[in-house]
């Protein structure tokens, strides 16, 4: 067998349901890979190998007894540290929950469990979701495996890069504001955000809960489909899940794949460009729109003028809902405890705790967000934004009368150096400049290599209408089909 | 910070929105973050250019309404799951230090 | 005390107003399906969904949401056609996620009013607004005092945390004068009677299933505008939301006399000095910085829904009262003396039980209310039910038991704090039917003439009413003998009847 590693998951699934190699052999080679690289893109807080050959043991044993293995069967992931997976440390790349071991699954975690995928470990992230880079970790920063000097983009850079880096086929991401669609930009990867409310939020750490949504990491668009289908559909322990079934992207994917997109209306939106873009992503996306012309597809130019006002409103939605999300953390029931000598009050040990267990990004977005719900206040700021969104997704409903898709690059940068922006909060934020609309909005965007500028990777993003993620999909895989696989130069982990 | 007058945010703003969220945030960080909270602030005070009072808020992307429940019991956790995670424990509650203001 | 009452009455209007919170009798809580049972083991009964875990998330039970638009539309409220739930956020260690959902400016049920009546008034007590929310944990405070001041540490169990709340907020309530603490009062038994007529909640006070925050304020006689007022918590009675009121009234009076102003505070009720005392002031003002809880979605309750729930109410209160009242044939004074003895229900209950209405109202004005009396509770609080009271009834019409032993069942199950349950069960268990061994009693009675010569001599020379020392020595023998047959198996024994 020739690495393993080098598959797809697709690929994987097939070989492990066909006995050409062992669900623990798979599982193995992908430890054997992390053992090898990780100390230099620090993709993993934590490694549970025991746990993974447990999982993949038992994926060989379902075989072995003759039972149907599902799509993904024996697939090993690389699980977002955000997520809550019982029994294996969750902290949210925070020191308020260093050593936490919950005694629940989130739904994603049952889920991908049930499909019989193989979790290797949790990845590093930026602190609660908070940052585009994932220097805000607590544990520090996870480094791109196309240039170990640059960041992988955030906050969920340790999956795109566990990923890109080949220590694990699939990945799970959060997408609160770009999540996801940002670091598989920025790590030449593909990664989607579902509809709001498409997968289940049961046991994310919440960041944000009227934005906040968990989606698939992969290498392929196909792989990214399939995970989605795996961890997708209605879930009655959320509240705001959708009570219908997953759209159907695997088949989107493999129809797209096929190359055709006549008839296909894409619209470039004229706002999420130009200006504050570097040049070199404009003309990767210039290239992607023209592939996707020469496939077939009608390119429309579509306005979104309210979209300038994304990142006012998201800035100021995340902050306030994140401020009351991240209460919890008190020091009463888990998690940290400073400065209990018997001399400090209650008050001041949740005071002295939070300071102690939360970074500097933390803070600030939890005293913006204190600020903006403040009575006289909150009707300038929280509910103004909420207001923006509404426009928002007026925007997004005038183009999609246009346009059967919209597109644009996935981030105005390519990956930054480690530490650039760590000092300047405004130059961090606007790395999500072109993913924030579709957060506000709720609806879903794809994110898929579309080549490179200054030899780093440039994402095209694929929007669609809430509830029609196959769209994105279908459009990415062609996309996909015709262009160039990108992997990062073999030297930087050699 | 030569003026505090023309700001959002001032330092002692700070301070008392770090004590309403319990963080016992040091001087330094006061200093930076009251700069740095006037500068986002300034740029997020741009949702009030555009939004008019006949647009309707959105509080939830997707619009459902009646996510219910039937009231019947699920499986509470184990005790000791419940206090595994706690920083102190006596007599199966949570143990905190003495605690200053009374309840609201 | 420098001031009467009198003086208060003469010189200031006394405004009242009243938040009352009432944990519903759903079977799981608020947002989880763990139990709301009372009285488990510290945090057994607990989930990642009310302890506040990362991750988890609610799910709003719908029979939680039916009980409090039941109660919104018992109390004449509208229903909101479209509402939220709301996040309300501050920091306490009973509270898991440091913010309660709640309800804020949209709450299920708005603008209703709840009648009372009071020595032959009526007072309309103006609803603001019912609204659903979820009970916090409980803190225990060890130290030498038991008490949050002066406590060393404290511990918190999250069993109550998340069992469904319902908040029932009064319009401020001006013009009842002198009889401010009684209108407090009647409302609050009435809202009770209400409650538990729609079977929504135990309405437990001393178990905390039924809590009370009673507003008082002062405004000088003539003056437009109303004084400060001050909160008072901690009401866990009846006779406490009365007793909290005047004690408020008087104590607001002798500031205001004094010139000076009342704070706007509050305070807490203690039980047993009878007065309130500030609660600790706090370092900021209160913030609570609400927003609409995105993790659930809004309410919309179906107009078919809300009608049905309305033409299923059961029958209220204060209709059952005039119903009852016409059933009994008895005066508007008579009836204002069933009330005030706060035995109309149970007066009605127990017709409705099968007992004759004479009867039923003998027993509830007479032996029942003087127990009470003793006790100083409530005749609703004995543990003594309309049923209980209408088979007691019915044990005595047919010869079963006698008055007096009637009265030793109530007393049983008085005793166990209405534990003791099944009146037939008791009077078996305690062996207090009449007994019907006439030879037993003959005997008795044999041995009470041979033992008392003088007086049964006195009977046999016609004196029949001296008989009573006899009878009084054969049920001292045979205590469940009833008294007329007693006398009657006597008088022929000496030949006089």
């Amino acid at each position: 067998m020739s690495d393993l590693t080098q598959h797809s998951a697709a690929e994987l699934a097939e070989v492990i349901a066909t006995g050409q190699a062992s669900a623990v052999e798979v599982a193995q080679a992908h430890l054997d890979r992390i053992a090898a690289v990780d100390d230099r893109v620090k993709a993993f807080l934590h490694v549970d190998a025991e746990g993974a050959l447990r999982a993949a043991a038992a994926v060989d044993a379902r075989r072995a007894a003759g039972h149907e293995l599902g799509p993904l069967a024996g697939v090993p992931l690389a699980m977002k540290d955000v997520v809550v997976t019982e029994g294996v440390p969750t902290t949210a790349g925070s020191k308020i929950l260093e050593g936490w071991v919950p005694p629940y699954d989130a739904t994603v975690s049952r889920r991908v469990k049930d499909a019989g995928i193989v979790m290797l470990g949790k990845t590093n992230m930026d602190e609660f979701a908070m940052g585009s880079s994932t220097e805000n970790s607590a544990y520090g920063p996870t480094h791109n495996p196309w240039d170990l000097s640059r960041v992988p983009g955030g906050s969920g850079g340790g999956s795109a890069a566990a990923v890109a880096a080949f220590e694990a086929p699939l990945g799970i991401g959060t997408d609160t504001g770009g999540s996801i669609r940002q670091p598989a930009a920025v790590t030449g990867t593909v990664g989607a955000k579902p509809t709001y409310g498409g997968v289940s939020r049961y046991g994310l750490i919440a960041l944000a809960s009227s934005l906040d949504q968990a989606g698939p990491c992969a290498r392929s668009v196909l792989d990214a489909a399939l995970l989605h289908e795996a961890i997708g559909g209605h879930d009655e322990c959320d509240s705001t899940s959708i009570a219908q079934p997953v759209p159907p992207v695997v088949a989107a994917a493999r129809e797209g794949a096929r190359g055709d997109l006549r008839g296909t209306r894409v619209g470039v939106v004229r706002e999420l460009g130009g200006e504050g873009y570097q040049p070199g992503v404009l003309a990767a996306f210039e290239n992607a729109v023209s592939t996707l012309k020469d496939l077939g597809a009608e390119i429309v130019e579509v306005s979104c003028p309210h979209f300038d006002y994304a990142l006012a409103a998201y800035y100021l939605i995340l902050p306030s809902e994140c401020s009351s999300n991240l209460a919890r953390f008190d020091s009463v029931r888990y998690g940290l405890r400073v400065g209990d000598d018997g001399v400090h009050s209650l008050e001041d040990v949740m005071s002295l705790t939070r300071e102690a267990g939360f970074g500097a990004e933390v803070k600030r977005r939890i005293i913006i967000g204190t600020y903006a719900l403040s009575s006289g206040y909150y009707d300038a700021y929280y509910g103004q934004a909420q207001k923006v969104r509404t426009l928002i997704s007026r925007d997004f409903t005038a183009a999609f009368e246009q346009a059967d898709v919209l597109v644009s690059p996935s981030s105005p940068f390519v990956a930054f150096g480690i530490g650039e922006r760590i000092d300047d909060p405004m130059a961090m934020y606007v790395n999500d400049l072109c993913t924030l609309p579709a957060s506000l909005a709720g609806t879903p965007g794809i994110s898929v290599p579309a080549g490179l500028s200054e030899g780093l990777p440039v994402g095209l993003q694929i929007m669609s209408p809430a509830l029609a993620d196959e769209r994105g999909y279908r459009v990415a895989a062609a996309f996909e089909a015709a262009t160039e696989r990108l992997t990062p130069p073999a030297e930087v982990l050699a | 910070m030569p003026d505090d007058t023309n700001q959002n945010i001032s330092r002692a703003d700070v301070a008392h929105l770090a004590r309403l969220a319990r963080l016992a945030v040091t001087d330094e960080e006061l200093d930076v973050f009251a700069g740095q909270l006037d500068v986002i602030l300034g740029a997020v005070a741009r949702v009030g250019e555009v939004a008019a009072a006949d647009i309707p808020p959105t509080s939830h992307a997707v619009p459902m309404t009646n996510v219910f429940r039937r009231d019947e019991l699920r499986p509470c956790l184990p005790r000791d799951a419940v206090l595994a995670g706690a920083p102190a424990v006596e007599d199966d509650k949570f143990r905190v230090p003495r605690i200053l203001a009374e309840e609201t | 005390m420098t001031v009467t009452y009198e003086e208060v009455i003469a010189r200031y209007e006394p405004v009242i107003g009243l938040e009352t919170h009432v944990e519903l009798g759903t079977v799981s809580k608020m947002f989880c399906g763990c139990s709301t049972e009372f009285g488990a083991p510290p945090n057994t009964q607990t989930c990642p969904v009310c302890l506040g875990l990362p991750g988890a998330m609610p799910v709003a039970n719908a029979a939680a949401i039916e009980s409090t638009i039941k109660i919104g539309l018992a109390l004449n409220c509208s229903i909101a056609q479209w509402c939220r739930f709301a996040r309300k956020n501050y920091f306490y260690p009973d509270m898991p996620k440091n913010y309660q959902i709640s309800q804020y400016d949209e709450p299920l049920c708005f603008e209703g009013y709840l009648d009372i009546d009071l020595n032959g008034q009526t007072y309309r007590i103006g609803i603001e607004r019912v609204h659903l929310e979820e009970d916090t944990g409980k803190n225990t405070h060890v130290g030498t005092s038991g008490r949050i001041h002066g406590a060393d540490y404290s511990l918190v169990d999250f069993n109550r945390a998340g069992i469904p709340l319902v908040e029932i907020v009064t319009k401020p309530v001006p013009g009842t004068g002198a009889l401010a603490p009684e209108v407090a009062r009647a409302y609050v038994t009435e809202l009770r009677n209400i409650l538990r007529t729609l079977e929504v909640s135990d309405v437990r006070m001393e178990q905390g299933s039924l809590r009370c925050d009673v507003n008082t304020s002062l405004n000088p006689v003539g003056a437009d505008e109303w004084g400060k007022r001050t909160e008072t918590k901690n009401v866990n009675s009846l006779r406490s939301v009365e007793r909290a009121v005047r004690s408020e009234m008087l104590r607001q009076a002798e500031l205001l006399d004094a010139g000076d102003k009342i704070m706007q505070e509050t305070r807490h009720f203690s039980e047993t000095t009878g007065d309130t005392r500030p609660g600790r002031s706090k370092e900021e003002a209160t913030d609570y910085r609400y927003f609409p809880e995105p993790d659930l979605v809004p309410i919309a309750p179906d107009l078919d829904w809300v009608a049905q729930l309305k033409a299923e109410l059961p029958e209220l209160p204060a209709a059952r009262r005039a119903r009852i009242r016409e059933m009994l044939g008895v005066s508007a004074e008579d009836m204002q003396q069933l009330t005030n003895a706060g035995v109309v229900d149970l007066v009605g209950a127990t017709v409705d039980a099968g007992a004759p209405v004479g009867e039923a109202r003998n027993w509830w004005m007479g032996y029942l209310a003087q127990e009470a009396n003793k006790r100083e509770v409530d005749a609703a609080d004995l543990g003594v039910t309309p049923e209980h009271v209408a088979r007691i009834v019915a044990l005595v019409d047919e010869g079963t038991l006698s008055v007096a032993l009637g009265r030793q069942v109530v007393d049983v199950i008085v005793e166990s704090g209405g534990s003791a349950a099944d009146v037939d069960a008791i009077v078996a268990e305690r062996g207090l039917q009449l007994t019907s061994d006439t030879d037993a009693l003959g005997t008795a009675a044999d041995e009470a003439i041979a033992a008392q010569p003088d007086i049964a001599a006195k009977v046999r020379d016609g004196k029949v009413n001296a008989v009573g020392p006899l009878i009084g020595a054969v049920r001292r023998a045979v205590p469940t003998a009833d008294a007329a047959t007693v006398r009657t198996i006597l008088l022929e024994k000496l030949g006089v009847s």
